[in-house]
């Protein structure tokens, strides 16, 4: 089963031998299935001068309760790009990895990565593959972005791509948030985005909007300073991409909610 | 009626190892051998896009000898393999003996099976911690598998390359000392008359497992980096990006959590470590 010579895909591979591991192929029961299970809230992601930055919340939820504290939302999917996952908790995971897989899995076979647009597009189409898990109540939206190898403008190199149930890709110029604190934190990044901003200045802005989103969004976590447990803050730029140490982390949401103190709506 | 000849089974296998022996010996060789840093593999090669040399998985990388097509195609059913058992289980859970074992049982098959066996040698490397524990597994057209150690040569004047190998190879050199060896070892055989050829960066394929990354250790070396050790320059191998860039796992003890190498996660600007 495996010599033949067939596809690059690693999920056109996998629908041909193993269809039972690709998290769309699985029969549900009919019915709505929303509450099953834990849902994965807010994500940003920033375009910055010579990269990009994402950051998400630790929160994840059942109903009113808080399902986990401290759960990881941001992942690098290959060297140059990253994928946050909102929605259904475990087939977020569960996509998430499978995409990382893809990604090496392509640039194994054929000695060269995906363009952007290319994993961009390859990500639509595994959302696509859940669609009827999403119209019961289980979808998951990521948010991927990436530093373009390929870009002609090197201040351009930093895209965001965001994605609806049925997998449609959408660019989004110079940022974009998804899941439920959405809203607020986009509303946030509406007033303080510049064109042309630092990647350091990226990561505090990330962190402020996700400030903004748990203010007003239960489901969403703030930086819980009892605990020690931030967001996770990745970056991706020319040498790839990098996760912020908690020590880093820290520092910034520290400084972000000395900052609320003075003036609580930042 | 059509005569039907009749050919002992023994005529048939000896003659299907005639042609595969034959076929691996026409082409040019390559070496595989640990050295303090890693594993090292160098091919020659003409071709820069066709590679004898790549990566299967994490710690785990590929060489192999003679015809194309059918050494790619088991390549192929290696990473898939890999890929597959990767994703099911663990990063982890995926090793250099597994992989060994399903090419041996595929190269098996097509031997007795098929009409014409494949004309290739396979190297598959793994590795380990220390030198001592790195694995090399030499597969040949038949099925056979061999536990080699820390050194091998293979495809066209294999026999005397390994003399030179074993005479010259310790498993503590450093990445410019075994690059040397191997190409030394390369190029005693084909010269005129006997006498040693002069082997040119550009007819080198060399890749190395890395023993200090985490997550995908490969890595290939080209170019002005190749240049400098092949010329004795003690310089460690460039800070270039490699060409396959290889990449991000999160700390040791969660492999699964990504697929990446430490140093792409290294903060921008500092030096390796």
């Amino acid at each position: 089963m495996f010599t033949n010579a067939g596809t690059s895909s690693f999920t056109t591979f996998l629908s041909r031998v193993a269809p039972e591991m690709l998290p769309g192929r699985r029969p549900l029961p009919p019915g709505m299935a929303a509450d099953l299970a834990p849902h994965a809230t807010t994500i940003v992601a920033i375009a910055a001068a010579d990269g990009v930055v994402m950051a998400g919340d630790r929160r994840a939820t059942m109903g009113n309760l808080i399902a986990q504290r401290d759960i990881e939302k941001v992942h690098p999917a290959d060297a140059y790009s990253l994928v946050g996952i909102a929605g259904t908790a475990g087939i977020g995971i569960e996509l998430m990895r499978l995409f990382q897989v893809e990604l090496e899995h392509y640039e194994k076979i054929e000695g060269a990565m995906l363009s952007l647009d290319g994993k961009a597009n390859r990500l639509a189409s595994m959302i696509r593959g859940n669609l009827g898990a999403a119209m019961q109540g289980l979808a998951v939206v990521p948010l991927f972005a990436g530093f373009d190898l390929a870009a002609a403008d090197p201040a351009r190199a930093g895209r965001i791509f965001s994605f609806d149930v049925t997998g449609g890709p959408y660019e989004e110029t110079g940022y974009d948030a998804i899941g439920s604190g959405s809203l607020f934190a986009k509303s946030a990044l509406k007033k303080r985005y510049r064109v042309g901003l630092s990647v350091e200045d990226a990561t505090r802005l990330a962190v402020e909007a996700l400030y903004d989103a748990a203010d007003d969004d239960t489901a969403t976590g703030g930086p819980d300073l009892t605990r020690r447990i931030y967001p996770v803050v990745m970056t991706a730029t020319a040498e790839g991409t990098y996760r912020l140490t908690d020590a880093e982390t820290a520092t910034i949401a520290e400084g972000v909610v000395a900052g609320r103190m003075e003036n609580p709506g930042g | 009626m059509a005569m039907q000849f009749y050919a002992s089974p023994e005529q048939i296998m000896r003659d299907r190892s005639e042609l595969a022996r034959k076929g691996i010996a026409r082409g040019r060789s390559a070496v595989v051998l640990s050295y303090s840093g890693g594993v090292l593999f160098v091919a020659e090669n003409l071709s820069s896009a066709l590679h004898k040399v790549s990566e299967i998985y994490d710690r785990i990388g590929f060489a192999a000898v003679g015809r194309y097509n059918e050494f790619e195609n088991l390549r192929r059913a290696g990473v898939r393999m890999a890929d597959l058992n990767g994703l099911s289980y663990d990063r982890r859970d995926v090793t250099g003996r597994a992989l060994a074992n399903a090419f041996a049982q595929t190269l098996g098959a097509i031997f007795t099976e098929q009409s014409k066996p494949f004309e290739v040698e396979i190297c598959v490397a793994e590795v380990g911690a220390t030198a001592a524990d790195d694995e090399l597994y030499r597969l040949t057209y038949d099925g056979s598998v061999n536990d080699e150690p820390g050194r091998m040569a293979m495809g066209g004047q294999a026999e005397a390359i390994t003399g030179v190998l074993k005479s010259n190879h310790r498993p503590d050199m450093s990445l410019g000392e075994a690059v040397q060896v191997a190409v030394q070892a390369l190029s005693t055989v084909g010269g005129e008359g006997g006498a040693a050829r002069t082997i040119a960066a550009n007819q080198l394929e060399v890749a190395v497992l890395d023993r200090q990354r985490v997550g995908r250790t490969f890595r290939r070396i080209t170019g002005a980096a190749l240049t400098a050790l092949l010329d004795g320059e003690s310089a460690p191998p460039s800070s270039d990006r490699p060409d396959t860039p290889s990449v991000p796992t999160g700390e040791a003890g969660k492999p699964t959590s990504s697929a990446g190498s430490a140093d792409l996660e290294d903060r921008p600007g500092q030096p390796d470590s």
